[in-house]
């Protein structure tokens, strides 16, 4: 399946969000995620189906002023 | 004390996080300074989460409470899903909102700033607003929900200092009540002095301390100069006149001719 991950196009098995973060080796309790705009909270990443084409964005802390 | 958002505070510097020459003069700055508010911001991961775990583990090692910005963000939309995501990572309903308006000069999109603050307001968030030192932008932001204002003095990393002091003037007198945070635009210790001397309630800094020669001895210097501007404003600061005031008095001076 043909996903979005933080603006980079990417061909990946993974059927949801948890399942994607697994595959791209992303993990820590620090990770924010949001699916095609929308905040998707850490617990709802598990039962997050992905789709054909969904953009999925994966934020950390920064530093920042 | 200041008080944020029901949170009493001792420090009336804020400081931000980014452009340190290396993570241990980052927090030997942040020590120094005495500061118990940081900025942080929120950016794509590339490493898998590891670059953002250190960091993330670096700040809360501090022990100073986060203030999450949302840096670089040009729409409402863009701005209120960042902020949703910052508090989804740092559990606060703090955000320092930023809705950027140009390029050049990183001035806040006031219009969208308004917007994106009622919509946080109304979502629970503790709205902390980079805004101009327009008065009536900030009659909006009050409206929309925002109980403390941040105001800039000159543009972001700029090191300008105050460029529209009678704005800031008028911002302080207008608002007696609210707690106001010039944030952006400050180079020098001698620049947040002044602001405080107007009494503004506190600074946030970045640059003039992460690119200092010696950060943490800036770190050191700005805080002396917060609180000696603090200090002088409540003191009653001695308003300029155009005439000359003799010092010495008059009376029983001595006549030589």
């Amino acid at each position: 399946m043909r996903l979005i991950v933080n603006g980079e196009p990417q061909d990946i098995t993974a059927k949801t969000l948890s399942e994607l973060l697994t595959l791209m080796e992303y993990e820590g309790e620090w990770l924010a995620t949001a699916v095609n705009g929308e905040l998707v909270h850490r617990e709802d990443r598990v039962g997050h189906a992905l789709h054909e084409n969904d953009r999925i964005e994966v934020l950390t802390p920064m530093q920042g002023g | 004390m200041l008080n944020l958002y029901g949170t009493e505070i001792a420090s009336r510097l804020l400081l931000g996080t980014a452009r340190y020459p290396s993570p241990a003069i980052l927090t030997e700055a942040v020590k120094r300074s005495g500061t118990e508010i940081v900025t942080v911001s929120l950016r794509r991961e590339t490493a898998g989460g590891r670059n953002g775990g250190a960091f993330f583990e670096m700040i809360r090692a501090l022990g100073v409470r986060v203030l999450p910005n949302t840096a670089g963000c040009h729409g409402v939309s863009e701005a209120v899903l960042t902020a949703k995501m910052a508090r989804e990572v740092f559990q606060t309903n703090w955000i320092k909102l930023e809705v950027i308006g140009n390029h050049d000069t990183l001035q806040p999109d006031v219009f969208g700033l308004v917007e994106a603050a009622h919509v946080l307001a109304g979502e629970g968030f503790e709205v902390f607003p980079y805004t101009t030192d327009d008065l009536v932008v900030a009659e909006r932001l009050i409206d929309a929900g925002c109980k403390v204002l941040m105001p800039w003095c000159a543009p972001i990393g700029s090191a300008a200092g105050p460029l529209n002091l009678s704005a800031l003037r008028a911002m302080r007198a207008h608002f007696p009540d609210v707690p106001l945070i010039v944030d952006a635009g400050i180079g020098r210790p001698s620049h947040a002095a002044t602001v405080m001397e107007l009494g503004f309630d506190a600074v946030l800094l970045n640059t003039a301390v992460a690119s200092a020669g010696d950060p943490v001895a800036m770190a050191d210097a700005f805080a002396k100069a917060i609180e000696a501007g603090r200090q002088a404003f409540g003191a009653g600061v001695l308003e300029p006149r155009d005439l000359a005031v003799p010092s010495t008095p008059v009376i029983g001076k001595a006549v030589f001719a």
